[in-house]
């Protein structure tokens, strides 16, 4: 009996060691989302989006870091998804016996957590170096190298969930295999794609280090992507690390912007694939 | 499937005709996805060319003295790695310490101790920490949480350690709020979600029916965990200790805002230190002189170098963990 009182006692302190340390995990997140709450929505106005950053000491918006973070992120997504798809594709039905397979996926994996600081140092190192000058295209190359892995991995893995007898009764009825793979594959694992992007465009959209040596930043409006870009990333790293109370206070606001999006986004991906698996 | 059944003598069907188009269309999208797929190799190789030749003339300027020699000094141009990599080091030693633990026994609530309903809603809020961007950590880092360790837990910490003899050095010197200290305990928020969901996935593996058997028993939740749980899933966690140390390593816009950007090399965790990533995004833009940006491209390399050790050797074990249990990592 003493021996099973000592018992319980011990997994009582285990099971209470758990609970606390989920309890300090959910902690966290609400400290740093209330955080951000608090210093970011005093600035939070129609301001913020529409006029530009201020030189210190004004007030001023954000719309050029806005704009500037769109446009790069669309054109890295335009530029990433291609070419992950098609990677993933090759991966999960013509290659899906091959030796390659397991090479390029074991190393995708590892681009997968790669440091993005590596990737904005590649990117300087082949376009801005050359080319003699930082650019919005440059950035969003930088970011499209980071969108490559996370949708050849989500994408392959959608694919590999398509049941072989869809292909099987397609392939019977005569259609050759390309028609397969973009009719019958493609849309059954249409939603699990699309996740996959979302996701990426979730990653990307926080990402600083690689466009710090890419795109650089720009303190006025600029839809030229051959010259240097603003992003929000990169103001609000400039502003929050300045002296200045009007600029730390925009940094805030742009840090509060940005975590809504991304957390936007995660959970509209999040929803459609619940939503797909309960079908 | 199909890879087989091609490769069998079988007539094809004809196609019909409003197929015909496909058959070099066919063709043609196979050599696409090829083309792509070998891209990603090519990517990754060329991200470490263009690293080794952009840091070559750092290592002829200094050989293979640049790895252990600490000093960092632009307007004289003697570079050496040591201190940033030391920085590194030590700030993820730091993040995993805290964060193993924290991980394991979050994974372990989740998946042994939870009731059901509420897996899901915690495992969603812990998984909000992993989408929150870096730079959000590093401001919240440095605005709430620094001012909070300068003010009352680091002079606690100091006067407490003072007298204890090995603790005292380690944890001396002013409060400054931010150092190496305050990065390794950001650096742990921010890996804890990942050692969190990977740790859940390589603990459900563990078969149910040998859970139950232990339980059956009258083993306890503790020892079923311990006993049956974690030796199945030995492999996968080392795996997931070893994937959020190459996050670690690599973290760069959060540990920037805390870390206190000083080359040096201090033994108190409360002094400022740097690490690769945040010395190359404080500097890299200034840096002027063929050597000065040479020096910071041979600490990317570095730094590559080991995140693709450790994370290679990440996924072997993951891998691995997998196919005990016929399962994709």
């Amino acid at each position: 009996m003493k021996r099973y009182r000592a018992r319980r006692r011990r997994n009582a302190v285990a099971v209470s060691v758990c609970a606390g340390a989920t309890l300090l995990g959910l902690g966290w997140v609400i400290l740093i989302l209330l955080a951000l709450l608090r210093e970011g929505r005093s600035g939070m106005s129609l301001a913020v989006f529409t006029e530009m950053t201020p030189p210190p000491g004004a007030a001023g918006g954000l719309l050029n870091a806005i704009v500037g973070s769109l446009m790069m992120t669309a054109l890295a997504v335009a530029l990433g998804t291609p070419l992950g798809i098609a990677a993933a594709t090759y991966l999960a039905e013509y290659g899906r016996h091959g030796r390659l397979r397991h090479v390029v996926r074991f190393f995708n994996d590892i681009l997968l957590s790669a440091p993005s600081i590596v990737i904005g140092l590649f990117i300087y190192e082949i376009l801005v170096a050359p080319l003699g000058h930082f650019s919005g295209y440059a950035g969003a190359c930088a970011l499209a190298l980071i969108v490559v892995p996370v949708v050849v991995r989500t994408t392959e893995d959608m694919l590999l969930l398509v049941p072989d007898p869809l292909r099987e009764a397609a392939a019977a009825l005569g259609l050759p295999r390309a028609a397969v793979i973009t009719r019958i594959a493609y849309r059954a694992a249409g939603t699990g794609m699309l996740t996959g992007v979302l996701l990426a465009i979730a990653r990307i959209s926080g990402e600083t280090a690689p466009l710090m040596f890419t795109a650089l930043n720009n303190q006025f409006i600029s839809v030229d992507m051959g010259s240097p870009m603003a992003s929000l990333p990169a103001v609000i790293f400039q502003f929050a690390l300045s002296p200045y109370k009007e600029w730390q206070a925009l940094a805030w606001t742009g840090a509060l912007i940005i975590t809504l999006a991304v957390l936007a986004l995660n959970v509209t991906a999040r929803t459609i694939a619940s939503a797909r698996s309960r079908k | 499937m199909l890879a087989m059944a091609s490769s069998l003598p079988v007539a094809r069907p004809a196609l019909g005709p409003a197929f015909r188009h496909w058959r070099a269309f066919d063709c043609g999208f196979r050599l696409v996805t090829l083309t792509a797929t070998v891209a990603v190799l090519v990517l990754l190789v060329g991200i470490m060319i263009a690293l080794i030749k952009g840091a070559a003339p750092a290592f002829a300027a200094f050989g293979p003295h640049f790895l252990v020699d600490s000093s960092w000094n632009p307007v004289i141009e003697k570079f050496g790695a040591l201190a940033p990599i030391y920085g590194t080091a030590v700030t993820s030693f730091i993040a995993m310490l805290i964060a193993a633990p924290l991980g394991l026994g979050i994974a372990m609530f989740l998946t042994e101790i939870c009731p059901t309903r509420l897996r899901r809603p915690i495992s969603i809020a812990i998984e909000l920490l992993a989408g929150i961007p870096s730079i959000i950590y590093g401001m919240w880092g440095l605005f709430v949480l620094a001012p909070v360790l300068q003010n009352t837990v680091q002079p606690v910490l100091i006067g407490l350690f003072a007298r204890v003899p090995g603790l005292s050095a380690l944890l001396a010197g002013p409060p400054y709020g931010i150092g190496v200290l305050t990065a390794g305990l950001i650096l742990a928020i921010m890996v804890l979600p990942l050692i969190t969901s990977v740790a859940c996935d390589v603990f459900a593996t563990a078969p149910a029916v040998l859970k139950e058997a232990a339980y059956g028993v009258g083993a306890t939740t503790w020892e079923v965990f311990r006993h049956v749980v974690l030796p199945y899933a030995r492999v996968g966690v080392i795996g997931a200790m070893m994937l959020a140390t190459g996050r670690a390593l690599g973290e760069t816009m959060a540990v920037t805002f805390v870390v206190g950007n000083a080359h040096r090399i201090s033994g108190s965790l409360l002094a400022p230190g740097t690490t690769i990533s945040a010395t190359i995004a404080n500097e890299f833009t200034e840096a002027v002189g063929e050597r000065y940006g040479a020096a910071l491209m041979a600490l990317a390399l570095i730094l590559f170098a080991i995140t693709f050790v450790v994370l290679a050797a990440a996924r072997l074990l993951l891998l691995h963990a997998g196919q005990q249990t016929g399962q994709r990592p």
